[in-house]
């Protein structure tokens, strides 16, 4: 028998790489007082303002249940959904471009751009951008890029990396943003307070021209809609706005996995994505285009079809609901791992709860250290009940955590820490008079932790847990000889 | 192979385990049972909220309104399909152009508008949002995008409560616009700020008996 074959799913390349293990980025990133301060307080205004939002829909849950099996569906049907897409964008005048990966795609939005004759593009917030590293590549091809957000504006003007998928610079306060464009932004009032009217005011005048010049402008999408063709950008600031409608040319780069079956969907993730990611009713500004239309906006329109490592991660039966993300971020804004590290500790252009799965579905487990990436929770659930579309991030953790396992053994050959660990638990789990026997050895912890009752370093693997913290030391009895003796003295 | 190909067959390799998704429910509320004026409360309330500004007025009153919330403009564009008689109390100072077919504006004739003036298609009273979608009172995208200063007029009969009471009267395949409220970030510590690259100043008309 001859196979035919047609295409294995391929790992994901780009920015989707933890390049140390997440517990030592993690570490160095929890040094930063600054940082853990400027996270917590935005992430706990987030909170209140999407709990206050949500609260006002007698049908979030309804909402929240169309939106998960809506995502699954067009994941079932994907291939149909996308050709269906290419004809109706086609048939209104839109060029669709496929890409297997993070180079074709950088390469694609290359030629497209030089063939305008233009060294300069401006670009709307766009993740997949981002992860297919687009900017440092057009920078080589020597075509300047600028970011119009005001987040990535500062994120590029500081020389940083995103930290948060929705406000990139999330990690940097009003003074450190004023710092930034006092030092950065040509030809800023040297005047500029640290108010968040004048830094947004700043930002529009230094941007203005940039807009109102710009012949060529790159965009993601949030959605493309299979039925009709229509692709849709949801935004605040009006950037997306005058990217998508003043250049001559635009050029969409967008994940497979945005594509919704029919245009009435987008009534239910329009109610679901604002309120889960800035916590309003709505975003200022929705934006939905279908191919050209003549006489208003771009005369060129182009879509890259991503790959990337979605196909990898679709072929994962028990983690392909993570491509079911529309990246509004209440996972992260939830996430008490999140809240203390960071978004840079996860390495990947995807942070958080969402990116911990996603990254090592994209890329495979035994990439680089994203393998560390799904021990970068403490299973609390918190993102699972945040989910609009009902991700169960914590169950594909676990899953995650499995395949790393094995992952390991098959390099090692040997049964790891882990392995033993796992075994161990799972003895000590099985049988009540197992545990119990474990139990009795709790006094030797209490001789590791010395005088001050703490343990500063445990054994093995689990020295991971105690690189940025210390662990109690265990009580003299357990909590079964206590309720057995409690029991007894009554 | 081409890359497209390739993708497709990897999707399929990638399915091969067959996965059938459950049946989309559709539990949400499709319809609402609000009267006219608490329709309008609410949309009100929601502009209010966004910073937007807002009167609710009888139609006869839209040049009195018009003229009166565009006082400090120099210069007005509006979409050819706009109701000419709406602008018909602006003082002599204000230089208006209509935005047509074949006489279409640059944006540099745009970006020395002061302010713009149009219709609306559809509003949804909970979330606050009104949507253009390029009809001839409501003109191309770029008109109510540059100026600073945008007057919106949205007939009370065009508001809804809910998204979904309104997908029925929108065109999809139209470059639809959909505004909630003036432009805005919510980029430095997660507070939002009014006035970005949008017209920094919304103004909205409700207006009865239209
Ligand atoms: S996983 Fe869910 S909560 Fe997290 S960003 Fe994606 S859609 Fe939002």
């Amino acid at each position: 028998m001859t196979q035919v074959f047609l295409g294995m799913p391929a790992p994901g390349h780009g920015n989707l790489f933890e390049e140390e293990p997440f517990p030592q980025a993690a570490h160095r990133e929890l040094g930063n007082t600054q940082m853990r301060k400027n996270l917590r307080h935005a992430t706990h205004t987030i909170r209140d303002k999407r709990l206050k939002v949500v609260g006002e829909l007698p049908d979030w849950d309804d909402l929240r249940d169309s939106g998960s099996a809506i995502k699954n569906n067009a994941m079932a049907n994907i291939e149909e959904l996308l050709l269906q897409f290419e004809k109706n964008f086609t048939a209104r005048g839109g060029i669709v471009h496929w890409a297997r990966d993070a180079s074709e795609a950088n390469k694609i939005v290359t030629e497209l751009v030089k063939a305008t004759g233009s060294t300069e593009v401006v670009k709307v917030k766009s993740m997949a951008t981002q992860e297919i590293g687009l900017n440092e590549h057009l920078e080589t091809e020597g075509i300047e890029a600028f970011e119009t957000d005001l987040a990535e504006l500062i994120v590029q003007l500081g020389h940083d990396k995103p930290s948060h998928i929705l406000v990139p610079a999330i990690h940097k306060n009003r003074t450190q943003v004023r710092d930034i464009f006092l030092k950065e932004m040509p030809g800023v009032d040297p005047t500029l307070t640290d108010e968040p009217a004048k830094l947004a005011e700043a930002a529009r005048s230094h941007l203005r021209k940039k807009f109102l010049a710009s012949k060529v402008a790159i965009s993601g999408a949030n959605f493309a809609l299979a039925d009709t063709g229509t692709l849709g950008v949801v935004e605040s600031e009006g950037n997306g706005r005058m990217c998508l409608t003043l250049p001559e040319t635009l050029i969409t780069v967008m994940g497979i996995e945005k594509v919704l079956p029919q245009w009435e969907d987008l009534e239910v993730f329009m109610q679901l994505l604002p309120r889960s990611s800035t916590g309003e009713r709505m975003n200022p500004y929705t934006s939905l285009w279908t191919g050209v239309t003549e006489d208003d906006g771009p005369q060129n329109v182009h879509i890259v079809l991503l790959d990337n490592g979605r196909t990898r991660a679709l072929s994962d039966r028990f983690g392909r609901t993570a491509l079911n993300c529309i990246r509004c971020s209440a996972c992260m804004n939830v996430c008490p791992v999140y809240e203390r590290t960071g978004g840079h500790a996860y390495g990947s252009t995807y942070p958080g709860p969402i990116g911990a799965i996603l990254s090592p579905l994209m890329t495979g487990i035994e990439a680089e250290d994203n393998g560390s990436l799904p021990y970068a929770s403490s299973l609390c659930g918190a993102c699972y009940d945040a989910c609009p579309v009902k991700i169960n991030i914590p169950e594909i953790l676990v899953h995650l955590r499995g395949e790393d396992v094995d992952a390991k053994r098959d390099t090692h050959k040997l049964p790891t820490q882990m392995d033993l660990l796992m075994k161990g638990g799972s003895w000590a789990l099985g049988k009540g008079k197992n545990i119990g026997l474990l139990e009795k050895a709790l006094p030797l912890g209490r001789l590791m932790a010395g005088k001050n009752k703490k343990i500063k370093k445990l054994p093995g693997i689990a020295a991971g847990w105690t690189q940025s913290r210390d662990v109690p030391a265990p009580p003299n009895k357990s909590f079964r000889d206590w309720w057995s003796d409690e029991k007894e003295s009554k | 192979m081409s890359a497209k190909e390739e993708i497709l067959g990897r999707i399929r390799s990638a399915l091969s385990d067959a996965p059938v998704a459950e049946q989309t429910p559709r539990e949400y509320r499709k319809s609402s049972e609000m009267s006219e004026e608490e329709l309008i409360e609410m949309l009100v309330d929601r502009l209010v909220d966004y910073k937007a500004g807002v009167e609710v007025i009888e139609s006869a009153q839209i040049p009195k309104f018009v003229a009166a919330k565009l006082k400090d403009a120099n210069s007005v564009v509006y979409p050819h399909g706009l109701e000419q008689q709406w602008l018909s109390q602006l003082p002599k100072g204000i230089t208006q152009i209509a935005d047509a077919p074949g006489a279409r504006l640059s944006v540099a004739q745009l970006d020395a508008t002061s302010a713009v003036v149009t219709s609306s298609q559809v509003s949804i009273a909970e979330s606050g949002t009104i949507i253009l979608d390029g009809e001839p009172n409501q003109g191309r995208r770029a008109i109510s995008l540059v100026p600073d200063h945008h007057l919106c007029i949205v007939p009370v009969s065009s508001i809804v409560q809910l998204l979904p009471e309104a997908m029925p009267r929108l065109t999809i395949t139209r470059p639809l616009t959909w505004i909630s409220g003036p432009s805005a970030t919510s980029d430095i510590e997660l507070e939002r700020v009014e006035g970005v690259h949008g017209p920094r100043t919304l103004d909205v008309l409700l207006v009865r008996g239209l």
